[in-house]
C-alpha cells in the first residue's frame, strides 16, 4: 500500500510528498529508507527490487516491511545533494521540529513515522567523488547492540567510527537515541547505480529480515564482514591540485608503497604527485571523479586486512 | 596598516587563491580578529569588513589605537565560489562554516577552515560577521552561543539594540563563532540585515558597533556615539511564524516595525489568480526581527519572526 509520509505545498502549483509503500501485514515492522541526498541513488535499485520480490512473494512475509524511496524527492528530481528549497544537508536537521521551518517539520514528521520500527536500514550511496565498497556504518556508542544485526546484511565491511557532535543531526543517531535499531548502509558511488552491489545488500536484507523472524524462504549465505574500528582505517589525500588518475583498482588489497595512482597537470604534461598506499589492506575507498584539490579524499584503505 | 596572505591554497584550473588579512595596531597584540564572508554570497558581510578596514586604517594613521591594540581583519576567505556565484565552496558545495576547527590533514574545506583558524586564534575577541540560512533579512544584532564560556555582558559595548543567546546545535558545533569560544576567544556573530546584496546604512551600523566595542574596551579612541541600550534574548523569545499555504508573499509591514498581536503582517496569493490564499498576522505583540524576502514563500517556509514583547530592556 503505497501512502504519504509528510505533504507540504510549494510555492506555485506542486505540493512536496514523501510517499513510502508498506508491504505486508503483522506486528513486527522494518522500515528501508533511502534518497536523503539526492546524488546519492544506490539505494533507489534496492528499493526497487525489494519492492517487486516482496509483493512477489509477500506470503512469505511475516511482518511490515516500509519502503521509503525518496526522503528528499526535490533533491532527487534536481541531481542536488541537499534539500534544493533552502540549500540544507537533510541529514544535518533530524529529529527536526513539528514546529519549525520546512526542513525540520519534514524531518520531525520522518521520525514519527519510522520511530518504533523493529529496525531500520538507511542506504546511502557515496558522493559523486569516491567509490565505497559496500559497507555498514555504526557510531562506537551503538556498536554493541547494532554489529550483530548488521553482520546479517551482507556489506564487507562494518565500519565503528567514533562519535561527533555534528553527527548528532543525522537520521540514524536520531533513531538510535530513540530507542529504533538504525543501520547505515555506504556503498557504491554518487549519481550511479550499481546493480552488483545492490543485488547483494538485497540478499542481506533478507538475511536480516530471516533472523528477525519476518522472512520464512530459504535465504542465500551471507558472508562474513571484516569489522573494524577508525584505527585501522588510513587515509589518502591529494597534497596538490591536478587531475587523478589511479593505478590501482578499487575492492583490491595493496601493499605499502604500492603506488595508488597519480595527479597529472594536463597544462605542462607533468606528473605533480605519485600517491602510495601508507599501509598494506583493503583498498574500499578510491577518487572516482578526477579533478582534485589539495585535501582531496583518494584513498581510504583498511590496513592488516585479508 | 599591514596587508598579509594568510595562506595560499592551490587549485587545478585557476590561480593560486590567496586568504588575505589586514592587520592594525600592535602587531605583537593580539585584541581583536574579525571574520567576513566564508560563503560565496555574503557580499554585506565582505563589505562591511572592507568599510571596517578603512576605519581602523583612518584611525591608526591618527595615532588613535591604544599601544596594547592589535586587530585583524579578513574580509573574505572564499573568492573561489564568491567570483563564479556559488554560497558554497564550488568544488564540492560543502560549507567552510561548518569545518571548524578544521583539519589540516582533511579534506580541502577542513584544510581551509583549519588555516583561518589558526590564523584567527589565540584573540581576546572574536567577531564573525555572519549570514543567516533563512532567506530572508533581519534586524541587525549580535548573536552569542551559549557555550559555558560566554559573556553576554560583553555585548552591551556594541551599542546594538539586540542581542540574542542562542543555545548550540550540534550542527552550531563546527561553525567559526563556537570553536573560538571554546579556544579561549569571546566569540560573537554579528549580522548586518542583508547577505547577497548591500545595505550601506546596516553595513555602517554594524562598523560604529564594533568601533564602540573596541572603544569601550579601552583599545581606540572613541569616534562614535554612545548607541543604543541592548536587550538580551534568548533565541526561543522569538517567535516564527510559518505560512501554511505555498504562494505569492505581500508584505503588509517593514522589518523592524512594532506589532500588537493581530495585526496583518502579510498576505498569501495564489501565484496564477491573484486570490487571497492566507493572511499571517502576529500572533503576539512584538518587533518583526525576521521577514522572509523571497516573494515566493513555500508551505512551513518562516514568513517572519517576532521578537516577543517591550524592548529595550533584559529579558
Amino acid at each position: 500500500m503505497i501512502s504519504e509520509v509528510v505533504r507540504v505545498p510549494l510555492a506555485v502549483g506542486e505540493d512536496f510528498v514523501i510517499e513510502k509503500n508498506s508491504i505486508g501485514q503483522g506486528e513486527k515492522r522494518v522500515c528501508v529508507v533511502t534518497g536523503t541526498h539526492g546524488d546519492e541513488l544506490e539505494g533507489q535499485y534496492v528499493a526497487w527490487r525489494l519492492a517487486a520480490l516482496l509483493q512477489q512473494e509477500s506470503s512469505h512475509l511475516r511482518g511490515r516491511v516500509d519502503i521509503y524511496p525518496a526522503l528528499n524527492p526535490l533533491g532527487i528530481s534536481t541531481m542536488t545533494r541537499g534539500m534544493p528549497l533552502c540549500d540544507l544537508d537533510m541529514n544535518r536537521t533530524f529529529p527536526g521540529d513539528l514546529q519549525g521551518a520546512m526542513s525540520e517539520y519534514v524531518a520531525a514528521r520522518l521520525i514519527e513515522d519510522i520511530a518504533n520500527a523493529d529496525l531500520c536500514i538507511d542506504i546511502h550511496a557515496s558522493n559523486i567523488f569516491l567509490r565505497e565498497l559496500p559497507q555498514v556504518r555504526i557510531n562506537e556508542n551503538t556498536a554493541p547492540s547494532l554489529v550483530p544485526l548488521a553482520r546479517h546484511l551482507n556489506m564487507d565491511l562494518i565500519w565503528i567510527h567514533s562519535a561527533a557532535t555534528v553527527l548528532e543531526s543525522t537520521l540514524a543517531h536520531s533513531l538510535n537515541t530513540l530507542g529504533t535499531p538504525t543501520l547505515v548502509v555506504e556503498m557504491g558511488i554518487g549519481m550511479r547505480v550499481s546493480p552488483d552491489y545492490g543485488e547483494q545488500l538485497l540478499t542481506g536484507i533478507l538475511s536480516l529480515l530471516s533472523h528477525l523472524g519476518m522472512w520464512d524462504a530459504p535465504v542465500m549465505p551471507v558472508a562474513p564482514p571484516i569489522v573494524s574500528s577508525d584505527g585501522a582505517v588510513f587515509f589518502v589525500n591529494a597534497d596538490v591540485p591536478g587531475l587523478f588518475f589511479p593505478s590501482s583498482d578499487h575492492h583490491t588489497r595493496v601493499t605499502e608503497g604500492q603506488e595508488l595512482g597519480v595527479i597529472a597537470d594536463p597544462l605542462t604534461g607533468k606528473v605533480r604527485q605519485r600517491l602510495c598506499s601508507p599501509t598494506t589492506g583493503l583498498l574500499f575507498t578510491l577518487r572516482e571523479y578526477p579533478v582534485v584539490y589539495e585535501g582531496s579524499l583518494i584513498a581510504r584503505i583498511l590496513g592488516g586486512s585479508q | 596598516m599591514k596587508e598579509k596572505v594568510l595562506f595560499t591554497l592551490q587549485t587545478p584550473y585557476r590561480k593560486p587563491l590567496q586568504v588575505k588579512g589586514w592587520y592594525f595596531g600592535n602587531p605583537e597584540e593580539k585584541t581583536l580578529a574579525v571574520m567576513g564572508a566564508l560563503r560565496g554570497n555574503e557580499i554585506q558581510q565582505m563589505f562591511l569588513c572592507s568599510q571596517l578596514i578603512q576605519a581602523l586604517a583612518k584611525l591608526e594613521e591618527q595615532g588613535a589605537l591604544s599601544p596594547d591594540c592589535g586587530i585583524v581583519v579578513v574580509p573574505c576567505a572564499n573568492q573561489f565560489s564568491m567570483n563564479v556565484g556559488r554560497r558554497f565552496w564550488a568544488a564540492d558545495n560543502t560549507d567552510i562554516n561548518r569545518m571548524f576547527p578544521g583539519y589540516d590533514g582533511g579534506e580541502t574545506t577542513q584544510r581551509i577552515a583549519a588555516r583561518i583558524f589558526s590564523a584567527l586564534t589565540g584573540y581576546a575577541y572574536g567577531i564573525h560577521v555572519a549570514s543567516l540560512y533563512l532567506p530572508g533579512d533581519c534586524i541587525p544584532h549580535i548573536r552569542i552561543m551559549e557555550t559555558g564560556y560566554q559573556r553576554p555582558e560583553d555585548a552591551e559595548g556594541f551599542g546594538l539594540p539586540y542581542t540574542l543567546l542562542r543555545k548550540p546545535r550540534p550542527y552550531d558545533t563546527t561553525t567559526l563563532n563556537y570553536n573560538w569560544q571554546i579556544w579561549n576567544t569571546q566569540a560573537f556573530s554579528l549580522y548586518a540585515s542583508e547577505t547577497d546584496d548591500l545595505d550601506p546604512v546596516a553595513a555602517q551600523l554594524g562598523v560604529e558597533a564594533i568601533l564602540r566595542f573596541l572603544a569601550g574596551k579601552g583599545f581606540c579612541r572613541s569616534v562614535v556615539g554612545p548607541g543604543e541600550a541592548t536587550s538580551l534574548h534568548h533565541e526561543e523569545n522569538l517567535i516564527n511564524i510559518l505560512s501554511p499555504v505555498g504562494g505569492l508573499l505581500v508584505h503588509r509591514l517593514p522589518l523592524g516595525a512594532m506589532v500588537d498581536a493581530g495585526d496583518l503582517l502579510a498576505c498569501i496569493l495564489d501565484p496564477c489568480t491573484g486570490q487571497v490564499l492566507e493572511q499571517l498576522f502576529a500572533p503576539v505583540f512584538g518587533r518583526i526581527f525576521f521577514r522572509h524576502r523571497s516573494r515566493l514563500i513555500h508551505g512551513h517556509d518562516v514568513a517572519f519572526r517576532i521578537l516577543k514583547g517591550n524592548d529595550p530592556g533584559v529579558e
